[in-house]
């Protein structure tokens, strides 16, 4: 394989593996902002026990979110050296804005959170949790942003040499593609905090141990998790996928394994691309679906990939369909569990309802899986490009750099990234098997 | 608006070599100050609150220097891709060294990653300095303004690697001045014995220091004597190194006198007048070229467009004075010695 080839296995490889840890910090450090003011408003122990032990496993999933980060900034540079060089005055920008803004904020403020409980009042406490918060969400938009500009290049100027700089940093920095990816990211982060705060307390629940504790954390991640699922289908996974239909018309088409242009296009549910000869196996499909969800409409024309120059298609296909399919599969899923569960839970009865609390201790890895596919779906499927229509990822990469260091250096990752993740397990099983209440003479 | 930038940039590496630097610091005189458990965990426990926020002075400026000075940026990632990749590998494991030594109770789980945080430590010093040593040498940067640089080139070759004997030097110097600062940190911030032995460590370190920066310029006055005529051009920028000098002297005194606040602060003036002056000199060169001086990429030749960039300065400016302020609040709230029982919160 080339070394462009390796470097995109290394760049997917070590963005999926950090993003594990952002994903649930994310969305935990929502959950921990309500944690802390439910802690303050009530004065009940129970919440500042919650906070406390998810603190410590948030603390753990932080840090190794920010030892597998900085690689992928110098990735940029080392790997992709010919995108860099072009698109530094606009991607650059956001990446500088990340570490100004939110970066210094969130370590900054969770010194105070992990280090400050006894020195600080309750309510500067809390505030710390709150900037923690902050600088996370801030730290996603900016990465959206980048991310955006290279599904959706907006607000640019582009010189005779090929060197893109900022125009408008009004229309960089809120492209409209951003935003329903950020929405969709967000409310992708809360769920995955939801689901394992859910998880732990389900198992709390089914033992018979910490009952009260169970029962809170049960009532805030259902809740939450209900709310955003809904949030993650309609508006923000809706809106998203118009803008692909509208901007990447080839990425649309592989997503749905669409070969023949129509209108009254037919949304598949299940089926297999053969791309070879050009269609779908198996498939099983909603009539017209697919016209309304993409343009609004059931008679609307959809693009199919025979009518797309070959050299403009997502250079895999059959990957980015099934990562498209599994994230919608696994999405509305955890719809219905966290549906199921809320309304046991507004009936008063989800505490006694054991198949539920079952499904919701072994739906942690769901989102995680969703999340990775629905990652896997936005990146296979901005393919050929880098930076959509403009520059092709076969242009990008560093000139002189040889596969065998993008191996050398990607083994090494593997051997790493395999060893964190066992310590990283490790700790958590430790936080998980200490539990929420507070031991004598710990603190 | 490249000259502004190309010293914000100078500043921000600087905040970066200062702050984690001590962390580095605390790292390479670890196993030799602090000998038994509760001093390690008294010596983390100084940087525990820290060193995550001083990390960040790094990603902040290569967002930045990518921002500025794309084809800079690019050229010189791509172009240390080996040594970068390890330096990437160092600052994971030491990250993870510190965050997990203190959370199992198990005598050789401790020295394990007591080991790993020093090695990984002085390692990632040494490479800094390589990397100061490589930019004052210059790099075969050839006419597409790249350049792909080994670790090191077999004994005998005539092509320079990342590593060679000059900038081995600086590596060493690297590591001595800051393990001087990262101990004259833990002096300051901690008590009994581990202060009094980082503050004999840090005494020890100063004249190593002292002779290694003498040796690495008489090296440099071999290899780039470039790099010497510019500084007999620019007067402006002599005050810097004698400044450094004097802050030496200072630091090593107030060591002897207990000062050890006043040692910090002197360390901390060492670095920051030395990164300065070497930023002065080289001017408008970001990264000399050792083939010819014209590939040289320097900041004209590979900033953005200057409207773009005095948008990004109105932008980050503000972001930057404020994360000052935060160290400010965050040094302030953990002002004093520190708290030998806070880093057992895992």
């Amino acid at each position: 394989m080339s070394a462009v080839g390796w470097s995109r296995i290394q760049f997917a490889f070590t963005v999926t593996y950090h993003y594990l840890f952002p994903q649930l910090t994310m969305g935990l450090a929502l959950l921990l902002v309500v944690f802390k003011l439910l802690a303050l408003r009530s004065g009940d122990a129970v919440w500042s026990d919650l906070a406390r032990f998810w603190g410590r496993i948030f603390a753990i999933n932080f840090g190794a979110g920010v030892v597998t980060g900085i690689p992928l900034e110098f990735q940029f540079g080392t790997n992709w050296g010919r995108f860099s060089s072009a698109t530094g005055g606009v991607v650059g920008l956001t990446l500088a804005m990340e570490g100004a803004f939110a970066f210094f904020a969130e370590s900054v403020f969770l010194g105070f959170f992990l280090f400050g409980e006894k020195k600080l009042s309750p309510r500067a406490h809390l505030a710390s949790m709150g900037m923690v918060f902050l600088g996370s969400w801030l730290s996603g938009y900016f990465i959206v942003v980048t991310n955006a500009f290279m599904q959706n290049p907006v607000g640019y100027a582009l010189s005779a040499d090929g060197q893109f700089a900022v125009a408008s940093a009004g229309r960089y920095l809120f492209n409209a593609w951003a935003f329903w990816e950020y929405a969709h990211t967000m409310t992708a982060a809360v769920i995955t905090g939801a689901c394992v705060v859910a998880s732990v307390a389900a198992y709390w629940a089914l033992m018979g141990i910490h009952p009260r504790h169970a029962r809170g954390a049960l009532e805030v991640a259902v809740i939450a998790g209900f709310v955003v699922c809904v949030l993650q289908a309609f508006p923000t996974g809706d809106q998203q996928g118009k803008l692909v239909a509208d901007r990447q018309p080839a990425t649309l088409a592989a997503m749905e394994g669409k070969f023949d242009t129509g209108d009254r296009a037919d949304l598949a549910i299940i089926g297999q691309p053969n791309v070879a000869e050009r269609r779908l196996e198996n498939p099983i499909v909603v009539p017209r679906l697919l016209s309304l969800l993409a343009y609004g409409s059931f008679g609307a024309s959809v693009v199919g990939l025979n009518d797309i120059p070959r050299q403009d298609w997502p250079d895999n296909v059959e990957l980015l369909y099934f990562a498209y399919h599994i994230m919608v599969g696994l999405g509305t899923l955890l719809l219905a569990l966290l549906a199921l569960a809320a309304f046991l839970l507004w009936r008063g009865s989800l505490m006694r309802a054991r198949a539920v609390l079952w499904a919701l201790l072994l739906a942690f890895p769901l989102p995680y899986i969703a999340t990775t596919a629905g990652w896997m779906t936005a990146e296979l499927g901005r393919q050929p490009w880098l930076v959509y229509g403009l520059l092709r990822t076969a242009k990008g990469a560093s000139p002189g750099l040889g596969a065998g260091d993008v191996v050398f250096t990607t083994i090494g990752f593997c051997g790493l990234y395999a060893t964190l993740g066992v310590l990283v397990l490790a700790l958590v099983g430790k936080q998980l098997a200490r539990g929420p209440e507070p031991h004598a003479g710990a603190t | 608006m490249p000259a502004v930038w190309y010293f914000v940039l100078a500043a921000m590496l600087t905040a970066y070599a200062v702050l984690d630097g001590f962390d580095f610091g605390v790292g390479i005189v670890h196993l030799f100050v602090a000998r038994s458990d509760g001093e390690r965990r008294h010596a983390l426990a100084a940087i525990g609150p820290l060193w995550d926020g001083n990390e960040v002075w790094l990603i902040a400026a290569g967002g930045s220097f990518f921002f500025a000075f794309p084809r800079a940026y690019a050229s010189a990632f791509s172009g240390l891709y080996l040594p970068l990749m390890v330096v990437l590998w160092l600052l994971i494991l030491r990250g993870i060294a510190i965050e997990l030594r203190s959370s199992v109770e198990h005598p050789l789980w401790r020295s394990a990653w007591d080991t790993v945080f020093a090695g990984g430590s002085a390692t990632m010093a040494f490479v800094l300095g390589v990397a100061i040593g490589n930019v004052l040498r210059g790099v075969p940067i050839d006419a597409s303004g790249y350049f792909q640089e080994d670790f090191f080139q077999g004994m005998g070759s005539a092509a320079a690697g990342a590593v060679d004997a000059f900038t081995a030097v600086t590596g060493l110097l690297a590591v001595a001045v800051l393990g001087a600062h990262g101990a004259s940190f833990l002096a300051w911030k901690t008590t009994g014995d581990l202060a009094t032995r980082a503050r004999v460590a840090a005494r020890r370190l100063w004249p190593a220091a002292i002779a290694l920066g003498a040796l690495a310029t008489l090296l440099l006055a071999l290899r780039a004597p470039a790099f010497l005529a510019g500084v007999a051009a620019r007067p402006w920028v002599w005050p810097l190194p004698a400044g450094a000098i004097a802050a030496a002297g200072i630091g090593w005194r107030a060591l002897g006198a207990g000062r050890d606040r006043l040692a910090f602060l002197a360390s901390s003036a060492f670095l920051a007048a030395m990164l300065f002056a070497s930023a002065g000199v080289l001017y408008p060169a970001i990264l000399p070229s050792t083939i010819d001086p014209s590939f040289t990429l320097d900041a004209r030749s590979t900033a953005t467009a200057s409207g773009t960039l005095a948008v990004g300065l109105t932008i980050l400016g503000p972001a930057l004075v404020l994360a000052g302020v935060y160290f400010v609040i965050l040094f302030h709230a953990f002002r004093g010695k520190a708290d030998a029982a806070a880093y057992e919160h895992e």
